[in-house]
């Protein structure tokens, strides 16, 4: 079992960047990611003066399970590993949240992340795509649609004109993002591409092998408005409405955690360095509140060297300086990106045009009629909602259905949030086979404990 | 509780909302008794709910087989006499041996459980692959029960919770009894509801029917008797093609196994994991882990590629002995214990109806198991607070 200093799990840019700053603080680092290939180059440690540390990465590996001594259990391409640390920083991103609508279950209706992949792939010449949602990626996913040769059939936005205005002032002290998003809008226009403001996807059929979208005007709280419905053909439609902390490690270590709409949902309870509630656990990036991609990086930053400070130099004063730094460098960052990511929050008008037999659970096929009834007899927590219901027991973990079921119950409860709570945290942290976990063995060798008495 | 209805006193109060108390406060509801449940999580979210749903009288303890035997028909039957259905389903029952050692422990333990009216054959290797054709062909010989079956234990307490609101039980669920006075004829529960406000409940009768919580339940009331933690692990895989039909244990009884309508397969048996009472369960102990899948590979090779989907553990209770406590609480007048049954879900509805049979002077079918072999050292008298002064 290899030992190290920290390990740091999630390898996207606030992930990356804590590693490289707990390593330029001459820490000895393991970086685990699910991905092939991390996002920075790792070869940059030894700055400023300080004995290099190492970052040993671990990149396509799925992390499993994490013990409440850090030991970090993952499986890769070639079998399992496991190593132990002194501390841990959870980078594990956010995931992708999908106000249902009807037919959002369909085949071809897909989330940023799985376009991504089939961006990547080059597998869009000839079909057209409508992006549909709320938040700033709407823009960047069509762009580069377009830069690959696909075509963008609309962008529909529940978010006004004016609200992008507003970010815009946000990013008046970063020119370098204001010029990336101008650069995305001119690519948008160049192609033609119309934009279909304060709109929602309310339904989406299928057509022979195409999807019919249909499309609905709606109110500044984002509730569709029974106008003249516009109707759309697509061979794919990309839908996100918002993106949630990703906390199953960090509740799983039953670190505190406090609900924020503004953060994008449940987050772990941490100071601006990133240190949780519990002794040597931090969290970076997008795991701590949704802040988008430029506040993980300084973040991670500045949480790899918060860690380092703790653990190996609490008296450097070059460390703390770096420190002082980091944090000034994040304060800036992360105004933009919580200005940004406001738009996003999931509201309770939101959720008024998800109808009776629309699916929640798409793992389990619960619908919301199904949630509102255990509801109405008893369920009045998201683990007996579960129970009662199989909502969140399917293959995603509970992943996609936990914020909008939570918001549903707690809705029809009439509760907060805190109350209803959320999904216990299991492992595996992601599905694992179980040839995987068992690897090679005989019969003999499987230390059965003693049986029960007869 | 502001309203009236917690002041006057009910008939009795169960403390404990897993499927012990369940039956217990319905049974009694039913024979006419006011009944207040008290339950520190939701009904049935303890053990009762997050247990394999294994009905195998090859994991049952010998003299438990009379018990067990009437409860599988309960669960079989809980449309008619709950109201509500926990996915029960009858399917053969194996016990497997895959060497000449475990294979001899498959016929003592057989023959023994055959003397308490388990109907347990043991077949040979081809005719136990008959029976369930996934098994490994190495295995040597099959303990076989044609009666055997499963529930989603999950939806225990979506059961419960319309049969006792159709019985009118008064449900306190997230309240954890903090403190229990007592003075002749009576008892108040001071429940701590999710550590905020406090309930009182007023009963002239008490059951303590909490689990693993029994040992300081029973110590509010200055009786002490020592309770075990067992944290067993289950493990519970996605969907899959179907790989077995039969409820799957070993001979030495560390593994059961069998595949939902669903497609889901459910892998347990016993394996511990970290945790107790004060922290609950905490986590999978990564070699029990393995072992326990690896067990359940090599009875099931098809099940190496199917994918885990979760991984948790529940707390069993367990009495010095190993034996149920279900009976009068010694030294204390109108109070009664259920708990500590081996396999006790599989169990539990017979044993809740037998206690509150027994409460209500009804004439039983079977005996109960007496607390009063298990108190350690005497049991001290305390002057029962006034239960005015709170008032």
């Amino acid at each position: 079992m290899a030992e190290f200093d920290v390990i740091v799990v999630g390898g996207g840019a606030a992930g990356s960047r804590a590693a490289l700053a707990a390593a330029s603080a001459g820490l000895k680092v393991a970086l685990f990611d699910e991905n092939d290939g991390v996002e920075e180059p790792l070869d940059r440690a030894g700055v400023d003066g300080v004995a290099a540390g190492t970052v040993t990465s671990f990149s396509s590996h799925a992390v499993w399970s994490v013990t409440g001594e850090y030991r970090v259990d993952a499986v890769g391409l070639h079998g399992t590993v496991h190593c132990t640390a002194r501390a841990l920083i959870v980078a594990c991103g956010a995931t992708e949240l999908v106000v249902p609508f009807e037919g959002w279950t369909s085949p071809g209706v897909i989330t940023p992340a799985t376009f991504a992949k089939l961006l990547r792939s080059q597998r869009l010449q000839g079909r057209t795509t409508l992006v549909a949602g709320c938040g700033p990626w709407l823009a960047a996913v069509a762009a580069q649609t377009i830069e690959c040769g696909g075509e963008v059939e609309a962008i529909v936005d529940l978010g006004a004109a004016a609200e992008w205005g507003r970010a815009r002032a946000a990013m008046s002290g970063r020119p370098d993002l204001l010029v990336q998003r101008l650069s995305w809008w001119r690519t948008i226009r160049a192609a033609g591409t119309p934009r279909y403001g304060r709109s929602a996807l309310v339904r989406v059929e299928p057509l022979g092998q195409r999807l019919r979208a249909t499309l609905a005007r709606c109110n500044a709280a984002g509730e569709a408005l029974d106008t003249v419905p516009t109707i759309l053909l697509a061979d794919c439609i990309v839908v996100c409405h918002g993106f949630i902390p990703a906390t199953e490690i960090t509740r799983l270590l039953r670190a505190r955690h406090c609900y924020s709409p503004q953060a994008g949902g449940w987050i772990a309870v941490a100071d601006e360095d990133g240190r949780t509630s519990r002794s040597m656990l931090y969290v970076a990036g997008d795991a701590a509140g949704i802040a988008g991609e430029e506040a993980a990086a300084t973040h991670g930053e500045l949480v790899g060297l918060a860690c380092a400070f703790d653990l190996a130099a609490p008296m450097s004063l070059q460390l703390r300086r770096r420190l002082e730094s980091a944090r000034r460098e994040h304060q800036r960052s992360a105004v933009l990106g919580r200005a940004m990511a406001s738009p996003m929050a999931l509201s309770a008008a939101r959720l008024e045009g998800i109808s009776a037999d629309t699916i929640v659970c798409r793992c389990e096929d619960v619908t919301r009629a199904e949630i509102d009834t255990a509801c109405d007899e008893g369920a009045h927590d998201m683990n007996q909602l579960k129970a009662w219901t199989r909502c969140g027991m399917g293959s995603c973990q509970g992943r996609m259905c936990a914020d909008v079921a939570a918001q549903l119950l707690m809705q029809r409860v009439g509760a907060s949030r805190e109350s209803v709570g959320c999904f216990t945290a299991r492992t595996p942290l992601r599905p694992v086979t179980v040839e995987a976990l068992t690897g090679d063995f005989e019969y003999a060798d499987i230390a059965i404990p003693q049986a029960a008495p007869l | 509780m502001p309203d009236g209805m917690a002041r006057r006193a009910f008939d009795v109060a169960v403390v404990g909302g897993g499927v012990m108390g369940c039956t217990t406060a319905l049974f009694l509801a039913r024979g006419g008794m006011r009944v207040a449940l008290i339950e520190r999580d939701a009904l049935c979210r303890g053990a009762s709910g997050v247990n394999a749903g294994t009905l195998t009288l090859h994991m049952t303890r010998a003299a438990l087989i009379p018990y067990a035997l009437r409860a599988y028909e309960m669960w079989l039957e809980t449309e008619r006499w709950l109201g509500a259905s926990v996915h029960a389903t009858q399917a053969p029952g194996l016990a497997v041996a895959f060497t000449a050692a475990e294979r001899e422990l498959l016929h003592h333990r057989a023959a023994e459980r055959r003397r308490y009216g388990a109907p347990i054959d043991v077949l040979e290797r081809d005719a136990a692959l008959g029976v369930e054709p996934g098994l490994n062909p190495a295995l040597m010989a099959a303990a076989f029960c044609a009666s055997d079956g499963f529930t989603s234990a999950y939806l225990t307490g979506r059961a419960y919770h319309a049969a006792l609101r159709t019985a009118d039980v008064r449900i306190f669920e997230h309240t954890a009894a903090a403190r229990i006075d007592w003075s002749d004829g009576h008892y108040r529960v001071y429940g701590a509801e999710n550590d905020a406000a406090t309930t009182r409940i007023d009963a002239k009768r008490l059951v303590m029917a909490g689990g693993v919580w029994l040992e300081p339940l029973c110590a509010m009331l200055d009786v002490a008797i020592p309770v075990k933690t067992l944290v067993n692990q289950l493990i519970v895989t996605t969907r899959v093609p179907p790989i077995m039909r039969s409820v799957l244990s070993i001979a030495n009884g560390l593994l059961s196994m069998k595949q939902f309508a669903n497609g889901a397969v459910l892998i347990g048996g016993g394996w511990q994991g970290v945790g107790d009472r004060l922290r609950g369960p905490v986590e999978t102990i990564p070699q029990n882990l393995i072992g326990n899948l690896r067990l359940a590979q090599h009875v099931i090779p098809a099940l190496k590629t199917a994918r885990v989907v979760r991984i948790w553990l529940g707390l069993e209770s367990e009495t010095a002995d190993g034996m149920p406590m279900i009976g009068a609480l010694p030294g204390r007048k109108d109070a009664w214990v259920i708990g500590c049954v081996h396999s006790g879900y599989g169990s539990g509805p017979y044993m809740g109806k037998l206690l509150a049979q027994t409460m209500l002077g009804e004439a039983t079918e079977l005996p109960l198991f007496d607390p009063a072999r298990l108190v350690c050292g005497a049991v001290e008298t305390r002057t029962p607070a006034s239960l005015g002064r709170q008032a």
